[in-house]
């Protein structure tokens, strides 16, 4: 489904601020499976997920999605097979239109758009019967500017909005990161549900470790711009979070290694 | 009494330019100084035309159509060579200056002597009154020609008016409406961003254009002047506009534009009336723009201290 095959991006290259977030990364993700990111700051999961979605070219490699060769595709034309959420809620909506308005354009996501009414009165109630799934009391006000609600309702909405056409790949980068622990469970169990609904191909970026856990049923993890980890099947159902923390701790503890065996090395051999 | 008709009529025709900065400003959010060039230039081509014999409502078209140009120009510098937003205003309009010269071959057209738009207005006037006499309007005396200028700019603003929000309802509209307002959401969503700021400055520029093909009309002369300062002067009909209506709803942002510009032009010609210097009025429009652009804040940074005093 998804191939990512020897990616690469260096930013600011040759200058002080050079950084290497994505070093000759490999990733197979089968269709239907839902893999969690996991990595410390700065270990390239989201320039990962930015990357697929096409928010910049890659230096190196190649991706495919569903048969698609997408490397050289720009952002929009990728938007026809990928759905995403975003870590900040106000990201995904467009403030300044309503609720139906910004549901209108993701009904036509990766279509053309033509001179036929964007909302008409058939799709009006197709989504009072979907924002009433949600169950936040929205789908008595869908005329409303978007900009008016709150960062856990427009989370959902944007949840809704990727997935309303199904997407071939979804993409989630912390997108419960930014809300208050209720909303953020409220938008996870959301989530559960369209994955699971629609059979989604999903990648999920987190730094909740009990998310981590219980979501999905692969697990990679990232650090200094490649994947070091990758769990899957029964050791990813079986995987706890003490599992995960004492991983994060081998990294820091390699981290740590790094500076003082290059220096032996060093004294050694020069 | 004749002093309201031609104000209010100017009103309306630079009403279409304040829809066209409303547009590139407040829906794709694009301080564009492209519509100082692309007036003048719909004034330039309009003028050459009619010079030569083309009929006026062709001649109207064609110099809307070369406004429009030169917004996709501007639009296709911004987003397809990166270049900063301003800075691709700012060249567009600097070239149009020599190219507005070229089309008009000279500084000035004369068109009073010459069959224009405001020649359509005469069937009307007959029909309002078949006599001939001037109209009576609560009291006074007004040219029956001027009444039907009036009338039918207002008819052409209310048409075109209903046609930009009907447009702004649909799929493309939609979208054009999200790329201002959040264009990282807009991209997620598959919409090609930068074809729909070119689209969207090529829409805004048609319509400067074609507000300067018929000021250039009502006026009797284009001028390769005539654009300077009209971004400001749009801006300032669509500030007075929030201001009227207050909201930023569609509908009625597009009217408030109208009346924006309706009373602007109304409130310019008072002052001129009590003695304002001409050579002044640029200056007071900059200065009533500044002062509309930063007192909401102004206000706002006034109110808030009290109303946060309890959280702190």
């Amino acid at each position: 489904m998804l191939e990512i095959t020897h990616l690469s991006k260096t930013f600011h290259a040759g200058t002080r601020n050079e950084v290497r977030p994505l070093q000759d990364v490999q990733l197979n993700v089968e269709a239907g499976s839902f893999v969690i990111v996991i990595g410390t700051n700065g270990s390239g999961k989201s320039t990962l997920l930015n990357a697929v979605a096409g928010a910049f070219p890659p230096d190196a490699g190649r991706i495919s999605l569903a048969g698609h060769d997408i490397t050289r595709w720009p952002e929009h034309r990728r938007a026809r097979l990928i759905g995403r959420v975003f870590q900040n809620p106000f990201s995904g909506t467009a403030p300044g239109i309503s609720i139906e308005e910004n549901l209108a354009m993701a009904t036509q996501r990766g279509t053309r758009r033509g001179l036929g009414w964007a909302l008409p009165r058939s799709l009006c109630r197709e989504f009072q019967e979907r924002v009433g799934d949600l169950r936040m009391g929205l789908e008595g006000r869908l005329d409303t500017e978007i900009g008016s609600l709150s960062g856990g309702q427009r989370q959902a909405l944007t949840l809704l909005m990727a997935t309303w056409r199904r997407p071939e790949l979804l993409l989630l980068d912390e997108h419960t990161a930014a809300l208050d622990p209720r909303s953020a469970d409220n938008v996870i169990r959301l989530t559960q549900q369209v994955i699971s609904r629609d059979n989604l191909t999903t990648l999920m970026v987190t730094h909740s470790m009990q998310q981590a856990v219980h979501l999905g049923d692969r697990l990679i993890m990232m650090h200094g711009g490649r994947v070091i980890h990758d769990v899957q099947g029964a050791e990813k159902r079986n995987l706890r979070a003490n599992d995960l923390l004492a991983r994060f701790d081998e990294v820091r503890r390699m981290e740590e290694l790094d500076p003082n065996a290059a220096e032996m090395l060093r004294r050694t051999y020069i | 009494m004749n002093l309201l008709i031609g104000a209010l009529t100017i009103g309306l025709v630079l009403a279409l330019l304040a829809i066209g900065v409303y547009i590139s400003f407040r829906i794709a959010d694009f301080a564009d100084i492209t519509v100082e060039g692309s007036l003048t230039l719909g004034a330039a081509v309009a003028a050459t035309l009619l010079v030569a014999g083309v009929p006026p409502i062709w001649a109207t078209l064609a110099g809307a159509v070369a406004g429009s140009a030169a917004g996709a120009v501007t639009g296709i510098l911004h987003t397809r060579f990166n270049i900063h937003g301003l800075l691709s205003g700012i060249l567009v309009m600097t070239a149009l200056y020599s190219v507005n010269l070229r089309v008009m071959g000279r500084s000035n057209i004369p068109l009073l002597s010459v069959r224009n738009a405001t020649d359509y207005a005469d069937g009307l006037a007959s029909r309002l009154t078949p006599s001939g006499r001037p109209l009576n309007v609560m009291g006074w005396d007004v040219a029956t020609r001027d009444a039907a200028i009036l009338l039918s700019a207002l008819g052409l603003v209310a048409i075109i008016a209903v046609m930009l929000y009907l447009f702004f309802r649909t799929s493309l509209g939609t979208a054009m409406r999200c790329t201002g307002d959040n264009p990282q959401m807009a991209r997620a969503l598959g919409v090609d961003t930068g074809l729909m700021i070119i689209i969207t400055l090529a829409l805004s520029n048609f319509l400067s254009g074609l507000a300067g093909a018929l000021l250039a009309q009502y006026q009797g002369f284009a001028d390769v002047q005539m654009g300077l300062g009209m971004l400001v002067w749009g801006l300032a009909s669509v500030t007075i506009g929030e201001t009227l209506v207050r909201t930023r709803r569609l509908g009625l942002a597009i009217t408030g534009a109208v009346m924006g510009s309706l009373l602007f032009r109304l409130l310019v010609a008072i002052a001129l009336r009590l003695g304002l210097d001409p050579n002044d009025l640029k200056l007071i429009t900059a200065a009533f723009v500044l002062g509309a652009l930063i007192l909401p804040g102004l206000a706002a940074k006034i109110r808030t201290p009290k109303r946060e005093a309890p959280h702190a």
